[in-house]
């Protein structure tokens, strides 16, 4: 492969808090493509046949999609600085079709990369301290975390320290990358969860004891796809020191025991809900019989990697009054939340455009967010687990100004956790294993709801729509799912209801038969029709729902056929 | 099968024994059918023993074998099956074994680094493998982020130099 001309890279935000490479993760990434260059060329030469060449390509990001490969990079807990966002969009410009797309892993995929380009790309990524490993394959994956880590009032434990420790215990480790499935960690620090943990292979809650001690409560064995199940709760308070052993005992249980025999019941989940109260013994007797004392996480490397997330330089403010100006507030009543620290707030830019793709951000986007975030908002973004983006830390007067150049580059839709702010996967406009298309299912209900009016008047309603079983546009939680399925060569769509990802967690209820590709658009249109009809005043979707029960829905939208 | 050993091609002193044929005054590898059944017996031999244990077998199960074993086989039946690689790391780790842990079946270069890692000795290549492929696979990642078996220096963080042969 040829070099790629040396690109003057953006230098790093002085203060946004990404974990900073130095030259030992700097030389690491360098091995790690040429290990991977390595595999290109064996396989090329054919030494390596497709079926080992292909899980080493996944285990790198690399997918074969219907029309081209797919690169998913990863983005680490879902926090990028401005230089690395602006590298997306350069990589997106140069070796794409001038887009990302964002996923509720809080990654980016490029969808139209060819195989040669990879070597250059993935260097292109380590000039930014970035990569692509992990994001397929059957090992731990990109360690998820809420977008709001270090801004959220409801914090108790920053989850980036624990998240960026567990990426780099994660990163090639030698006994759990050939699992029988893919594992998906999610922590969180914060008392509203925001990050679906009660859905992950492990979820884990960080906290405070009553002496003020950090620790973890564990749960496993939560999940999506074709059984969707809820964790189990292994361990209340996991002491911080011990997360590492404990979580090798919860692998080695799974990598020992899990099934490997099919497809569909290969993910902890299965092996959890199998075993019950069992699992979680097995996991403490293999826990007693480790050499514990190799796998305590030292205090001082926690130490050592909260800097790297230590607070920006914050100016001592105070709250400040927002201008009357009904659009402005119309936008500011959905995107922006509050800061633990006064006078700042988070401010969450909605890639969800009217009519437009769920997730999907130009080059030209990229780097206007990459700007306004140096401007704004000390050079940090997170990407969330719906798709969507947020500047972490915006000062309170600057709103105005952050939202008139967000509305020029057509990204201040209004529509934060409203019914056109939905979560989507590729479906089969991408996706090698989708059933249906799901992309155009969402423009369409999006497009349905144009009127902001009429979704302000809905109220918060989450919409999540899959293009097969494997759940990845996570319609299992959605306020309203939508599963996507061939039925004998016609795309028909399933409908649940009642779905949460929350401290409430709830898989949805199925409404009834599926409705064809036409007809799904008004079967939503039905559902949101019949929660306004019988909503008390105030309520939300889906605690109207859960008051009143599927029967209502199900009779407006069979009871005419 | 060619067997390998710290990136090179090494004679295999051992033979696999079937469980009805005579056990020769060699070293001898075993089914865990025949190293139960014979157990009694076995443990008066002086020539040296080994064992097949198979993916499903946890290794606590055959802890009480251990002390009659100078190697463990374990068995990778597609390279995508990594059950060996728990295996051999609870043999290193929980039950102290130092005899040979050899990897068998499906495995390929890309794996030789994180079996050696995991606590594996030498792995059964396929007839005509190149060794230099071999051994470029373990070299060519030499820092690790978390502690495994095989020797290592650590750095800063949880970063370790890892020290292969």
């Amino acid at each position: 492969m040829n070099a790629i001309a040396p690109r003057a890279v953006a230098p790093v935000p002085p203060h946004a808090r990404t974990y900073r490479y130095d030259a030992v993760d700097r030389e690491f990434l360098a091995e790690r493509i040429a290990e991977f260059e390595g595999q290109v060329q064996r396989r090329l030469a054919g030494e390596l046949t497709e079926e080992e060449f292909k899980p080493l390509r996944l285990m790198n990001g690399l997918y074969l999609q219907l029309h081209a490969y797919m690169l998913r990079v990863a983005i680490p807990y879902g926090v990028l600085n401005a230089a690395q966002l602006r590298q997306l969009a350069y990589i997106a410009r140069r070796w794409d079709r001038g887009f990302g797309h964002f996923t509720t892993r809080q990654n980016i995929q490029f969808n139209w990369t060819k195989l040669e380009d990879v070597p250059d790309m993935l260097r292109a990524l380590a000039a930014v301290d970035m990569h692509a490993i992990q994001t397929s394959g059957n090992c731990i994956r990109n360690v998820t975390t809420d977008e709001y880590a270090g801004a959220a009032p409801d914090e108790v434990v920053d989850p980036r320290i624990y998240a960026e420790i567990l990426r780099q215990w994660s990163t090639l480790h030698p006994e759990f990358t050939w699992l029988p499935r893919k594992f998906k960690i999610a922590i969180t620090g914060a008392a509203e969860d925001r990050v679906a943990l009660r859905l992950h292979d492990v979820g884990l809650e960080a906290k405070r004891n009553a002496a003020g001690e950090i620790g973890f409560a564990v749960h496993a064995g939560g999940g999506m796809g074709r059984t969707p199940l809820i964790a189990t709760k292994l361990r209340d308070f996991l002491p911080e020191a011990e997360l590492l052993g404990y979580l090798e005992a919860v692998l080695r249980s799974y990598n020992a025991l899990g099934q490997r025999d099919n497809i569909y019941k290969a993910r902890i989940k299965i092996l959890v809900r199998d075993l019950g109260a069992e699992f979680a013994e097995m996991v403490e007797r293999e826990y007693a019989a480790m050499p514990r004392d190799r796998f305590r996480l030292d205090p001082a490397i926690v130490a050592a990697i909260r800097q790297h997330f230590a607070p920006p330089p914050f100016l001592a403010l105070n709250d400040v009054a927002l201008p009357e100006a009904p659009e402005f507030r119309a936008w500011a009543a959905r995107s922006v939340r509050p800061h633990r620290q006064p006078g700042y707030a988070s401010v969450t830019i909605s890639l969800k455009p009217i009519g437009g793709i769920p997730g999907d951000a130009s080059a030209a986007q990229m780097e206007v967010v990459a700007g306004l975030a140096e401007r704004f908002s000390f050079g940090e973004i997170r990407v969330s687990h719906v798709q969507n983006l947020v500047l972490p830390h915006v000062r309170q007067e600057d709103l105005p100004d952050l939202w008139e150049e967000l509305r020029a580059a057509g990204l201040a839709t209004p529509n934060i956790g409203l019914v056109s702010d939905i979560i989507a996967c590729p479906g089969m406009d991408y996706c090698a294993l989708a059933t249906a298309r799901s992309i155009p299912v969402a423009q369409r209900i999006s497009e349905r709801f144009a009127d902001l009016d009429r979704q302000l008047d809905i109220g918060e309603c989450f919409v999540n729509i899959s293009g097969c079983i494997n759940a990845c546009g996570h319609h299992h939680v959605g306020h309203i799912g939508i599963l996507g399925v061939d039925k004998r060569g016609e795309e028909v769509y399933q409908v649940t209801l009642g779905g949460a990802a929350g401290n409430d967690a709830a898989l949805g209820e199925l409404v009834g038969p599926a409705f064809s590709y036409d007809d799904i658009v008004d079967a939503i249109e039905t559902i949101l029709l019949t929660h306004v009809a019988h909503r008390l005043p105030g309520e939300r979707f889906i605690d109207c729902y859960r008051r009143i029960g599927l029967a209502p829905f199900k009779e407006a939208l069979y009871a005419a056929a | 099968m060619p067997l390998l050993e710290d990136g090179r091609l090494v004679d295999d002193a051992w033979v696999s024994v079937a469980d009805d044929a005579v056990l020769p005054d060699s070293p001898a590898i075993l089914s865990l059918a025949r190293l139960r059944r014979d157990a009694a017996e076995l443990a008066s031999r002086r020539a040296p023993l080994g064992l097949v244990l198979p993916p499903e077998v946890a290794v606590a199960e055959i802890a009480d074998l251990l002390p009659l074993l100078s190697l463990v086989a374990l068995v990778l039946p597609k390279f995508r099956d990594g059950r060996a690689f728990t295996q051999a790391r609870a043999l290193r780790e929980q039950h102290g074994f130092t005899g040979e842990i050899r990897a068998t079946g499906h495995v390929i270069p890309d794996q030789y680094l994180a079996l050696l890692r995991c606590g594996v000795s030498t792995v059964e290549v396929p007839a005509g493998a190149d060794p230099a492929v071999w051994d470029a696979a373990r070299r060519v990642i030499g820092i690790a982020y978390q502690r495994a078996v095989v020797p290592d220096s650590p750095l800063s963080l949880l970063r370790r130099k890892l020290e292969i042969a």
